[in-house]
This record gives C-alpha cells, sequence and structure tokens, in this order.
C-alpha cells in the first residue's frame, strides 16, 4: 500500500477539522478536549493532538490528510507533521482578522521545513462578514504568484477546489523541476 | 524550593520580577549558550553583574564611561595590579580625581547594560544561589529592579512579536523585485547596511548574523525593518524552490510520481 500526504494548517478555530472531515471517508481522528485557557473558549473543544482524514485513491494508493494542532504550545509536532508531504494547506479564517498575522506566521513556519507548494485557503467565505480575497491578500501579505482560494470548509466543492489547485501546483513544480 | 530552570520556561523579566518582590540577596547564575553570566543582588536591588570574561576592571568602565583619558586608563591598570577595584576606587576619590558619584554612576550604567544583555538570551539554565556573595574586591551598587523589567517586558513582546514575524532564521533573503528603487535614496541605520551587504538567497539569515556578529533578536529586529521598508523579502536559501519528490513520494520513479499525481488529481475530481 503506498501512501501520500497533505497537512492541513493554520490558527485555532479556522476549519482545519473541519476542512478534512468534509472529504475524509472516514471519520476525523481527533483528539478532542476541553480546553480551559480564557483566550480558546471561543469554541467548546478544540483539537490537542491531530486530525487525521483519509481518502482511498485506488487499490494501491492512499491520501492521508494531517490537521496540524493550531495552538503554538504544540508547534513542537508540526516539523514532524511536515516531514515527506506532498504540499500544505494554509486556513484562514476570512472572518476575522486578528488572526491573520498568526496565519501568516505559521505559514512562514512550515515554508521553513520543507520547500513544498502549499495554498492559502480563505475558509468561512459563506458567513456575511468576510473580508474580500483582494482585502485578504494585502493583509496577509500574500506575493501575487501564491495562491489564495476562496472556502466553506462545510461545503465539498470549494474543499475540493483547493485540494485540486494544491495538486496542480504540486504537478507544475515537479515538471519545473525536470526542465 | 531551589530557583532554578531554563530561561525557556522563565524569562529574565520574570526572574528579575521574582527578585525584586521577595526582596531576595544572592546570585543569579545564568549559563548561556556561550557565556555564564552572574549577577549579584542585595535585598532585591541590582549590586553586580559580569558577563563571562568581559573585562570589567574599574580603570576599564572608567574608561567606557569617558571618565577617564585612555592615558589615565593605562596609568590606571598599571596600579590595578596592587591594588582592587574598592582600593583603586578610593584612591581615586579621595585623590580628588573623581566624585564617588562618577565611580559609582559608570558602575551602575555597566551593571545595567550588562543586564540588558540577558534580556537577549533566549535560552539558558539558571540558579539563584543565595550562598553566593559578590566577589569580595568589587564595588557594590544599589539599582532598583522596577525600571529594568518594565524595559525587560517591552524587549519580550518585541522578542515574541518578531519571532512571529521571523519564525526561521534557516531562510534567506532576498531584495524584492521593484525596480526603480535605489538603495542609495534609502536611509539605512549601519546595522541595516551591514546586513544589506550580505543578501543574498545564498545566505541564510542565521549565516548572515554569525557574519555580522548579532544575535537572534538583533538579526530579527534588522531583518524586520527591512521588510517593512519593502526591500528584501524572504526565500528558501538557495533561490529558486527545489523539492524533493524522493520524501514526497513512496516511489523515486519519475514517472509513477506522475502517475500518483494523475490519479489523486481524478480521485479528487470524483468526489
Ligand atoms: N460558517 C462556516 N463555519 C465554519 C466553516 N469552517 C469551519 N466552520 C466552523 O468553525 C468552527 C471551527 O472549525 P474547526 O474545523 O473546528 O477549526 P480548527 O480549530 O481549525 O480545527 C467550527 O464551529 C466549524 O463548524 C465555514 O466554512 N463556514
Ligand atoms: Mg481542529
Amino acid at each position: 500500500m503506498q501512501t501520500v500526504k497533505i497537512v492541513v494548517t493554520g490558527p485555532f478555530n479556522s476549519g482545519k477539522t473541519q476542512f478534512i472531515q468534509t472529504v475524509s471517508e472516514i471519520d476525523v481522528v481527533s483528539t478532542e478536549r476541553k480546553v480551559t485557557a480564557e483566550a480558546e473558549k471561543i469554541k467548546e473543544s478544540t483539537t490537542v493532538a491531530m486530525d487525521f482524514g483519509r481518502i482511498t485513491v485506488d487499490d494501491d494508493l492512499v491520501l492521508y490528510l494531517f490537521g496540524t494542532p493550531g495552538q503554538k504550545r504544540f508547534d513542537f509536532m508540526w516539523e514532524i507533521l511536515s516531514e515527506g508531504m506532498l504540499g500544505f494547506v494554509v486556513m484562514v479564517d476570512s472572518t476575522r482578522p486578528e488572526t491573520f498575522r498568526e496565519a501568516r506566521s505559521i505559514l512562514e513556519t512550515f515554508r521553513a521545513y520543507a520547500p513544498t507548494p502549499f495554498v492559502v485557503a480563505a475558509n468561512k467565505q459563506d458567513k456575511a462578514d468576510a473580508w474580500e480575497l483582494n482585502d485578504m491578500r494585502v493583509a496577509l501579505r500574500l506575493d501575487s504568484k501564491i495562491k489564495l482560494l476562496p472556502c466553506t470548509a462545510t461545503k465539498k466543492q470549494p474543499v475540493k477546489a483547493v485540494l485540486l489547485e494544491l495538486l496542480y501546483s504540486i504537478l507544475a513544480e515537479m515538471e519545473a523541476g525536470e526542465a | 524550593m531551589a530557583l532554578k530552570g531554563n530561561l525557556r520556561d522563565f524569562t529574565i523579566t520574570q526572574l528579575l520580577n521574582l527578585i525584586n518582590l521577595a526582596c531576595k540577596t544572592g546570585t543569579l547564575v545564568i549559563e548561556g549558550p556561550g557565556e555564564v553570566a552572574r549577577t549579584a543582588f542585595r535585598e532585591g536591588k541590582l549590586a553586580y553583574a559580569q558577563i563571562g570574561q568581559h573585562d570589567d576592571a574599574l580603570p576599564t568602565i572608567l574608561l567606557k564611561n569617558r571618565k577617564i583619558s585612555p592615558a589615565q586608563h593605562k596609568f590606571l591598570q598599571e596600579k590595578a595590579t596592587t591594588m582592587n577595584d574598592k582600593e583603586l576606587g578610593l584612591l581615586l576619590v579621595n585623590a580628588g580625581y573623581l566624585s564617588q558619584e562618577d565611580v559609582l554612576d559608570s558602575l551602575q550604567a555597566y551593571y545595567v547594560d550588562a543586564v540588558r544583555q540577558l534580556f537577549t538570551w533566549a535560552e539558558g539554565f539558571f540558579r539563584f544561589e543565595q550562598e553566593i556573595s559578590p566577589p569580595g574586591d568589587k564595588i557594590l551598587v544599589r539599582v532598583d529592579l522596577e525600571n529594568l523589567i518594565i524595559e525587560g517586558s517591552r524587549q519580550l513582546r518585541e522578542w515574541e512579536h518578531l519571532q512571529e514575524e521571523i519564525p526561521s532564521l534557516d531562510m534567506a533573503l532576498k531584495f524584492t523585485d521593484r525596480p526603480g528603487t535605489n538603495l542609495r535614496d534609502i536611509n539605512l541605520s549601519v546595522e541595516e547596511w551591514r546586513v544589506v551587504s550580505y543578501v543574498n538567497p545564498q545566505n541564510t539569515m542565521r549565516q548572515i548574523a554569525k557574519a555580522t556578529k548579532m544575535n537572534d533578536l538583533e538579526i530579527r529586529r534588522v531583518v524586520y525593518s527591512l521588510l517593512q521598508a519593502g526591500l528584501v523579502e524572504i526565500v528558501r536559501p538557495g533561490g529558486a524552490p527545489v523539492i524533493n519528490p524522493k520524501k514526497m513520494f513512496p516511489t523515486s520513479d519519475r514517472v509513477e510520481q506522475k502517475g500518483i499525481m494523475d490519479k489523486l488529481i481524478s480521485r479528487i475530481r470524483s468526489l
């Protein structure tokens, strides 16, 4: 059995678990625990280990999706998770500009671990107070070459589109590497 | 309980705060990556500080504070072979060369500066030794810790902010492509110029820091201001990204790797 993996990262509450859940054929295996830290009370429980989803491609190939724990105190796991990944998705909650700086920082951290392609998903675009993509690009200081995609992690279509864009980028990098 | 641990978990500022509040007397010994620092306190006030083997003889400190001339320094250094700091200080004051204030102010400035340097230490083992007093031949001061604590927490916030902006020093820098921007027209500090001269996708920030003798905080500070000015951007060392398909795929065969990508793409499309 061959396996490949894609990592889904981003700040706390940005929608990583939801993103993986939407396309995974197994229930996302995540160690959810009650979190007491004041700042993290926005949500009832938060992922303290990691999310783990699976998409079977055929008899011989499986794609694993790993969600990183968002909180800084677990960032020792990031490097381990990023080992050997095909690429990564940075989830950003489009309705919470106060998390943009952290998202940018997480992006920089992962980019330093591995030279693999990545895309940024502007999540929760279904919400009325979501920022527009152009504004987010500026706020996140994303170069025009970086793919920033609209996303609603609760819906299959946008999640598929984000994954496909990432796969296209990986393919393009491979082809560029050969030339 | 002995007060000991790692600066990663307990910062210098927190330690100073504790020493201040508990009016502690003793010596804080910190074993940093390259040097050992000793800072002595009496009843919660800074009394003495020494980092590594830095020359902290009284004549040298007075020279640094421009209280004496290089010629006087040379003369006093010869004296110092037979006299310790206390005796020398007394002699200078009694002979009317310097006021007692001059001597104490210079020492205070020197010790406070040593503590300031400690703020940039992100790592190191510390222990507070109640039994160890400062060296007997040294002139001691009494400096309130409050201002240092405020300064330290400000630095800590800056440090956290900079680490967030520039998490990894293993990345490199390149000039942004902005035709029309002439470096000559931009006002840069001496430190910034030193870093600018090394900007090249081949050099990691860590290497630049080493070459310019800056610590992690200092290099981040300079890079941050260059980033803010839009002069440089962070890139992978070596320039163009080179992905390593060997690690990413279960096979090293390029055709098979492509095949895996095609299968993944059609599978996701079919979801
Ligand atoms: N409206 C909306 N809610 C979302 C979306 N994605 C995630 N959420 C909600 O946002 C919260 C945080 O999502 P979660 O996946 O747990 O975030 P994580 O901390 O990044 O794993 C949950 O209540 C999700 O149901 C989205 O696209 N739209
Ligand atoms: Mg989660």
